[in-house]
Parts: structure tokens; sequence; C-alpha cells
């Protein structure tokens, strides 16, 4: 059986041996960037930091773009894919994630994951200072910035840019154990993981006092905080939860609705744009590059993913095209800030190589069932993404950030650090929350709840009514 | 008074409609089933060829007068056949009584046209 995927490949290594050479041809026409840094609070530069118009303008667009990912985005995806006596709890986990995180996120999650703390607390998570956004004006700046210091953007677009990014992450996990969880169990369930995992993650890469900032991980737009940590959630959620109870024989259920497949598809590419292009915080030249690399790198991804298809099944599939699309976005995101267009091309191409055997071969061979493929494409293109980082992060996009192939080989074991604590930290969190949630609430849907489907049994509604 | 029922193909069932117009069957019900039998539909799903245990039939049902049912019957294999498994069945069975309601005619004569003799 794997003999018979072996011999496919050796296009993607062929064309990746290729390649760098167009990524060298590219590069050394690139005007020399500026030097930049990370994430950094606010340190006493001379020039006094203001709120630019042009970049608080981009800002505000990219965040709803970001939140067009979640709904509809993710929703019509993952939607589409179940079958149709589930649509409608898909669509509603997505849309209550929306709604309850934002609210967890401006009362303590913001707090958590982007304030200062004192004593053990400190590299680890934020304290409760920014609680209810405490102290937050109107007319204050961002104390986070990437290659602007001096012209940045509100501290409350940065709040609201970072609340759709904490919606996002839970909602992904919703693909591993679609079709077979209570309502009450989910809810509970993310809420928790999105307090005592998404935060805690999310400071350690991304604040000025995280372990793994300081230790220099690089993580552009979240591969690492939102895919791989999803990923992995996602999992444990799909082997802890069980199978789901399929007609004997059969192991695979046909999507409900494939337009919406594509739709969702296509609304998480677009969001996208404003996910990795939002992810610098400002209207500029990096924003430009990441704008790039994420586009190319999906459209790589699902060229990649297609041909995958029509040389092994002998037909390329829409599902499959549009599977590759988000699993080259995912894997561009941590690099999006750090690479350039060449290496985006590499990136893309190879990801639906992983994500592919990951979800028609490996997934099978081990019998977890992850529905909707959530750590096969979100853990598998996440941690391919951070790996990616850490070899192709060149200087000519950020000067002070190299990967193993521009001379730094160190980059690649700080990358494995930040993947390997995220792994081990979401995977530990997931089945002590998990254990928690089945205990008190209980979390699997009954037999005859799963048989009669989750919309009319959770929610007393049916999504494709023949009434006129 | 015959009651015709034929189970074909989705892909063929046009061909069908078109074949039992041009026998002068101009009534008939339908709708489409789902079925198994010795037929699979291959599907792929994410790198996956699988088979589904359900095939997508379409049901037809209409009832005729004794002298139509040898050329309602032919119309059908004339068009429905692949020669693949899962081509369908045809089924006749013995109708009762049959009642116009419009004009209360029963029997024969509710079941076709008096000012059109061709049925």
């Amino acid at each position: 059986m794997i003999k018979k995927y072996l011999k496919y490949i050796g296009l993607p290594v062929g064309l990746s041996m290729v390649l760098p050479v167009l990524t060298f041809a590219q590069d050394s026409t690139a005007v020399v960037a500026k030097a930049v840094e990370a994430i950094v609070p606010a340190v006493a530069a001379s020039p006094v930091p203001f709120i630019s118009a042009g970049n608080t303008a981009w800002m505000i667009v990219a965040t709803a773009l970001v939140m067009l990912m979640t709904i509809p985005g993710l929703a019509l995806f993952y939607g589409g894919l179940v079958r149709s006596k589930n649509i409608l709890n898909i669509l509603m986990q997505c849309f209550i994630l929306t709604a309850v995180i934002s609210i967890e996120w401006v009362v303590f999650g913001y707090s958590n994951a982007f304030g200062s703390s004192t004593g053990f607390l400190a590299p680890y998570i934020g304290g409760f200072d920014w609680a209810f956004l405490n102290g937050i004006g109107i007319n204050d700046v961002s104390p986070y910035y990437i290659s602007q210091a001096t012209e940045r953007i509100p501290h409350l677009v940065f709040v609201m840019f970072q609340c759709m990014f904490a919606v996002i992450t839970p909602a992904l996990i919703i693909g591993a154990f679609a079709e077979r969880i209570k309502f009450r169990g989910f809810l509970i369930f993310s809420v928790l993981w999105a307090i005592l995992v998404y935060n805690p993650v999310a400071h350690w890469v991304w604040s000025a006092d995280g372990w793994l900032f300081k230790l220099g991980a690089l993580d552009f737009a979240g591969g690492t905080v939102v895919h791989i940590n999803a990923g992995i959630a996602a999992l444990v959620m799909a082997v802890m939860l069980g199978k789901r109870k399929l007609p004997s024989g059969q192991h695979i259920t046909p999507p409900n609705n494939i337009p919406f497949v594509v739709i969702g598809a296509a609304l998480l590419w677009f969001g996208w744009f404003g996910f990795n292009a939002g992810s610098g915080l400002a209207a500029d030249g990096l924003a430009a590059n990441a704008f790039l690399v994420t586009h190319i790198a999906a459209a790589s991804a699902a060229l990649s993913w297609a041909l995958l298809d029509w040389f092994i099944n002998k037909k390329p599939t829409v599902v499959g095209i549009s599977t590759g699309a988000v699993a080259g976005l995912v894997a561009i995101t941590p690099a999006a800030g750090f690479v350039g267009v060449g290496s985006a091309i590499i990136i893309g191409l190879l990801v639906s190589v992983f994500c592919f055997f990951m979800v028609s071969v490996v997934k099978g061979k081990l019998g977890y069932d992850d529905s909707l493929d959530a750590f096969g494409v979100h853990g598998i293109g996440g941690i391919w993404g951070a790996i990616a980082t850490g070899l192709f992060a060149s200087p000519l996009i950020q000067s002070a950030y190299s990967g193993a192939f521009a001379g730094n080989p160190k980059q690649l074991g700080i990358q494995l650090i930040a993947i390997g604590a995220t792994i081990l930290y979401s995977g530990v969190l997931t089945v002590i929350l998990f254990k928690i949630v089945e205990k008190t609430l209980g979390i699997r849907a009954t037999e005859e709840e799963e048989i009669s489907g989750l919309d009319i049994t959770q929610h007393d509604e049916i999504a494709y009514n023949d009434a006129d | 008074m015959k009651k015709i029922e034929a189970i074909v193909r989705k892909s063929k069932f046009e061909e069908v409609r078109v074949a039992l117009h041009e026998a002068d069957i101009d009534f008939l019900s339908w709708w489409e089933v789902k079925g198994q039998g010795t037929a699979k539909q291959g599907l792929i799903f994410r790198g996956i060829s699988y088979d589904v245990n359900t095939i997508d039939r379409v049901f037809i049902s209409f009832v005729v007068r004794d002298i139509n049912v040898e050329k309602s019957i032919n119309a059908i294999l004339k068009v429905a056949y692949t020669g693949e498994s899962g081509d369908g069945r045809i089924f006749v069975s013995e109708i009762g009584q049959s009642i116009r309601v419009r004009t209360g005619d029963h029997g024969d004569e509710s079941l076709y046209d008096k000012n059109n003799s061709k049925i």
C-alpha cells in the first residue's frame, strides 16, 4: 500500500530541488529589508508612537476578514462535509464560539494572553491587569507592533484582531469531533480549552513575557498557537470520543453539500489575507510579502492536492482541491512574515503531500475517527509550517531572522522546541478537560442521538425542509 | 388493467420517459429512490476510494390497459439496458379498479382519452 504512494513522492521532491534556485533569483533582486523585530512591547523609543490612520484602516479591515473565516468560512467548509442531519450543529458550534469566546476575550482572555504578569506565572500566562479591558483607552496606541515602531494602531484594534484568532482556534477542533458530541459538552469543553490552553500558548509565543517568544520561536500569524494547538487537541478528542457509529463496513460518509465546502474554503482563503497580511499590524512592505506568500502557498497546495488525486485516484476531486488550499494556508501561516515567494511555493507543494498521506493512508492504519481531518490538515500542516519557517526564514524579509537554509540551523531547533512544547501542553490539557467534562456534563452523544442526527436532537431544527 | 413498476438507473430515466412517450404512455409517476443490490457506487473522499452501500435509482409507476402492457415493457427494455450489473427490474401486477376523479369514469375508460383513441 505504502509502496503504491512512494512513487509519487518523487515529483514534489524533484520540484523542491529546482525551486530553491528560483528563490535565490527572486531574493537577489529584493531590496535590503529594514531591520525589524517580532512583536515586542513598547520600549521608550525616541519618536513617540502615534496612531497611523493608514495602518489602522487596514487593520480594521483585516480584523473583519479574520472574522469571516469562522462564520461563514469554516462553518460552511465543515458544514458541507458532514451528513445533512448534522450540518446545523456544525454551523451552531462555529456561531456560538464566535459569540462566547469574544465575551471571554474582553472579560479576561486578552489580559491572560497578552497582559504582563509577575512571579512564577510570568513566562506562562498573563495576569488580570487588562481584565474587562481595564485601563485601555480609545486613543491608546497598541503596545505590540512588528515593523512599524512609531506608526501604530489603536490598542483596541489589536484587542479585536487577536479576538478573532481566539475565536477561530477552538472552532478548528470542531472538525475532529463532528457528528457525535453533545452540544453542552462541546460548549463547556471549548470554553475551558480557550481559557486554559489557547490563552497560555498565545502568551508563550506572542507576548513579550512569553518563554517561547524569549527563546526566539518564530510564529508570524499562528502556525503554532492556532494550528498545531488546535490540531493536537483535535487528535486527542477524536481518539477519546471514539469512532462514530456508521453502518457496518462503512468508514467514510459522503459530504452533504460540496458546493458549501467550496464556498467555505474560498472564504477561508479570502479571510486568510487578513489573518496573515494583518499579522504585521501595519500596511507596509512586510504585509505585502505576507499577502503574496499566503496566496501563492494556497495556490501551490491546491494544485498539488489536485494532482495527487489525479495521479492516485485517477480523478481530481473538488473536496480535494479545497482541502489542499486550506492545508497550504495553514502551512504558510507561521512563515508568512519570514519567507519569500519561492519558499512559499515549496511549502505549499509539500504540505499537500504530507496531509494527503496522513488522511488517506496513516489515518486509516491507525484507525482514529477524525471526522473532517482537523488533525490531518491543521495539525500536520501546522507542524510542517513551523518546521518550514525554521528552514526557509530569509533575512531578506526580516533581517533579524534567518532559518537553517540561510545559515542559522539553531532556528530549526527552537522551532522544534516550540512544536514539542505545544503538542505536549495541548495534548495533556485536552485529555484532562475531556475527562472533566465527560464525568460532569457528559460529552459523547448517545447512539440514538447520533443516528437521529445532532440537528434534531441538539437543536430541534432540520436544515433542509420540504414544506413549501 | 395492469400496474407497471420499473426501477431504472437515474442516468437512464430521461430516455425511459421519452421512450414511453413515444409508445403513447403519457401518464406516469416517478420518484427517486435508494436501494441496494450487487451494483456499487464508487466515490472518492480525500484520497480514499469507497463504496456507498446505497445506490440511486428512479422508481417509475403507471397503470395501463392490458393491450398496452407489452409495448410499455418493450419501451423500457429498449433504453434502460446497459448490460452492467444494476440495470434494474420491471414488475407487472393486476389492478382491481381505476376511477378518474374528474369524470367518474371506471375501469379501462378511466385510463385513456376517449377523444384521442391512440391509447
